[in-house]
């Protein structure tokens, strides 16, 4: 393979990425990207963000031998990198670690953000928080509804939450409203987005601050197995702890990385969360271009999964280019699958999962019988499942 | 000559100040688009700026997005937006028109395919909110290959490389943003509006345009006062969402009106 080196200097991915804001933006995203090239370099900067992973997060996540559910499945070994054992209870932390202590530099006094399923929310209320810092959150109203129990945590936390009635009143609708505050408060405002997504630098920051993830596992699956597994797979909504793990790995090319979107009811139902999987068209939202979901008159079209925090029309710009260049393989799990690997995961080794990572865990259950038991594959639990107990318990009809 | 030229050349020949007011396309409905754009014109507008509309209207404040989501309840589609540009040229030669909207409609096309239909039907220039200058090298290509002016916005955030970068790929006219925030906010502030438009015209000899935030006929007056154009987006949205259709085309006429009047004392 030849030498794997992006974004280049504008954010472009080959062909996708970029910067596509308006105008009253670009200079905050030139500054956001000045700022972000000089401090990543910073011993005093990198050692303060090794610092809070260590001792605020509870790095590093140890990856844990699901021995039950392997001999259930009857062929490769699972392993789980346990992002749900970070304080906050999923991989969304390490990034709003990394925005706020970058947004502490800059000298920002309030921090927003959009959130899904609330995890990205919840992360961010907490380093605002824990640095002092005022914190809005933007969620969409249907998410407000699905993830009650982390639009409480917000609140608990000291965030303001507001519910956005617009459009799907999903993750994408949050997305732009939080744009709408950024291009009105840019002055004191940093916006910790939480997906590698948006305009660069985003894409590339997002995916820096959650290489701990991948970077982790390379060195502890060694010291496992003696060896690196032969499958890593993710669940991807925007992708950022799919990069995270994935990107360290790019360049161990007998390691194969599977990313797992949001199959929804169906891809042939057209209603899911899946634009690499479904090869939707290349398009430009949410300041990037990238694979989206929309019609043939280039409106994005409402998408639809069972798990909030995938339920977005478009998805990272690496992960683009990674489909395209064969370096990773996308597929689609549906609602009903993610539930089996969740119901799995809870019944056969004690942990209940996000249903974002159940999807991730569905497809490592669909492909370990296919494989012999002496091999392995690394599953990364993005989150844990308590955000989720409203839905859960709604699809198997009981009220709470 | 293009359109936009000779109607800011003549305006600068009278001494009088562009009015150019925004509608959506297809708000409240598709069939009174090109009844409004002939109201407008009557009202005393010398440019229409004409929106797409569009499910993700980041930019937008929420005036317009409800237009937005009235036009796409309507399946209100680019190509539709520009059917009502060539009904509207059959009775109209001279009032430039310019599209403004998102870029991810257009992409969908295709840029060639759109800037060709363009300048068929009598579209005279293209602002795409999310794309700038950086991003445009190819809608730049296809448009001026057109003779359509790609118009670009800035804001009060553009620093001063960053005004003479923008203004060296405008045509037509530069669009200031004359506020950090999104359309229909909050009110601007004319000595901060004024410092920078007389900034742009220290770069470039195209008209400056302001808008954002003009909601009335004396922030128009004393905008005219100190840019080449005024631009009037989400109150004349408003006019058309507090009208309802019946009267939506006598009441945008009148408040046309009203600002050109205003614009001209
Ligand atoms: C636990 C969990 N996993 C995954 C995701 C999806 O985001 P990403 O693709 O950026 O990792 C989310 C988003 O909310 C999440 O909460």
């Amino acid at each position: 393979m030849q030498k794997y080196d992006f974004p280049d200097a504008q954010g472009h991915f080959g062909q996708f990425g970029g910067i596509y804001m308006a105008e009253t933006l670009i200079p905050a995203v030139d500054e956001l990207r000045r700022q972000y090239l000089h401090f990543r370099d910073d011993p005093d900067f990198k050692a303060e963000f090794a610092h809070e992973l260590k001792h605020y997060v509870g790095r590093p996540s140890p990856i844990y031998h699901a021995k039950r559910l392997s001999e259930h499945l009857g062929g490769a070994q699972i392993y789980l990198k346990r992002e749900d054992l970070n304080h906050t209870g999923a991989h969304k932390i390490n990034n709003a670690i990394g925005q706020a202590l970058l947004a502490k530099r800059m000298g920002k006094k309030r921090v927003i953000a959009e959130t899904g399923a609330g995890m990205h929310g919840v992360a961010t209320a907490t380093v605002a928080a824990r640095f002092g810092m005022e914190c809005v959150v933007y969620m969409g109203a249907e998410d407000v509804q699905r993830q009650a129990p982390n639009v409480f945590r917000m609140k608990l936390l000291g965030a303001t939450v507001v519910p956005v009635e617009s459009g799907s009143r999903t993750l994408k609708d949050a997305c732009n409203e939080a744009i709408r505050d950024w291009v009105t408060n840019c002055d004191n405002t940093f916006y910790i987005f939480g997906t590698a997504a948006g305009p660069h630098p985003y894409p590339m920051m997002v995916r820096d601050f959650q290489c701990v993830i991948g970077n982790e596992a390379k060195v502890q699956m060694p010291d496992m197995i003696g060896r690196q597994p032969d499958v890593v797979i993710a669940c991807v909504g925007g992708g950022s702890n799919a990069i995270g793990m994935f990107y360290p790995y790019i360049s161990e090319e007998s390691v194969q990385l599977i990313g797992v979107e949001a199959g929804g009811h169906g891809i042939a139902s057209g209603q899911h969360a899946a634009p690499l999987t479904a090869n939707a068209k290349i398009g430009v939202l949410h300041g990037n271009k990238v694979y989206l979901m929309q019609d043939e008159d280039g409106q994005i079209i409402e998408t639809h999964s069972i798990s909030a925090g995938l339920d977005y029309p478009g998805v990272g710009p690496e992960h683009c280019l990674l489909k395209d260049i064969h370096r990773a393989q996308y597929v689609a799990i549906n609602d009903d699958e993610a539930i089996g690997g969740f119901d799995a995961l809870c019944r056969f080794e004690g942990i209940i999962p996000a249903l974002e990572s159940s999807h991730a865990l569905a497809h490592a259950m669909k492909i370990a019988p296919t494989m012999g038991k002496e091999q392995a594959i690394l599953v990364n639990l993005s989150g844990r499942g308590d955000k989720d107990m409203n839905t859960v318990a709604r699809i198997k009809g009981i009220t709470l | 000559m293009s359109r936009i030229q000779t109607v800011f050349d003549q305006l600068k020949q009278q001494g009088r100040k562009a009015l150019i007011p925004f509608i959506t396309a297809g708000d409240p409905n598709p069939q009174l688009t090109v009844p409004l754009m002939h109201a407008l014109v009557e009202g005393g507008a010398d440019l229409i700026e004409l929106g797409v509309p569009f499910s993700d209207p980041m930019a937008d404040g929420p005036t317009i997005q409800r237009a937005s989501e009235r036009a796409l309840a309507h399946k209100v589609r680019l190509r539709d937006v520009l059917e009502m540009v060539a009904e509207f040229r059959k009775s109209d030669t001279n009032t430039p028109v310019v599209l403004m909207g998102y870029g991810n409609p257009i992409e969908a096309m295709g840029w060639d395919k759109f800037s060709e239909r363009c300048a068929e039907v009598g579209v005279d220039g293209v602002l795409t909110v999310d794309f700038p200058p950086e991003e445009s090298s190819e809608a730049f290509s296809q448009l001026t290959k057109h003779q359509l002016d790609p118009i670009f916005l800035l804001a009060p955030t553009s620093a001063q490389e960053r005004v003479e970068a923008v203004v060296k790929a405008a045509r037509g006219f530069i669009y200031y943003v004359s506020l950090r925030g999104v359309t229909g906010a909050a009110n601007l502030d004319l000595v901060d509006v004024a410092g920078k438009v007389a900034a742009i015209r220290g770069q470039t000899s195209l008209p400056v345009g302001v808008g954002f935030g003009v909601r009335d006929a004396a922030t128009a007056k004393a905008v005219a006062a100190i840019a080449d154009a005024v631009v009037v987006g989400s109150r004349t949205v408003q006019e058309i969402e507090n009208s309802g259709e019946q009267n939506a085309v006598a009441n945008v006429k009148k408040l046309i009106a009203e600002l050109r009047a205003a614009i001209d004392s």
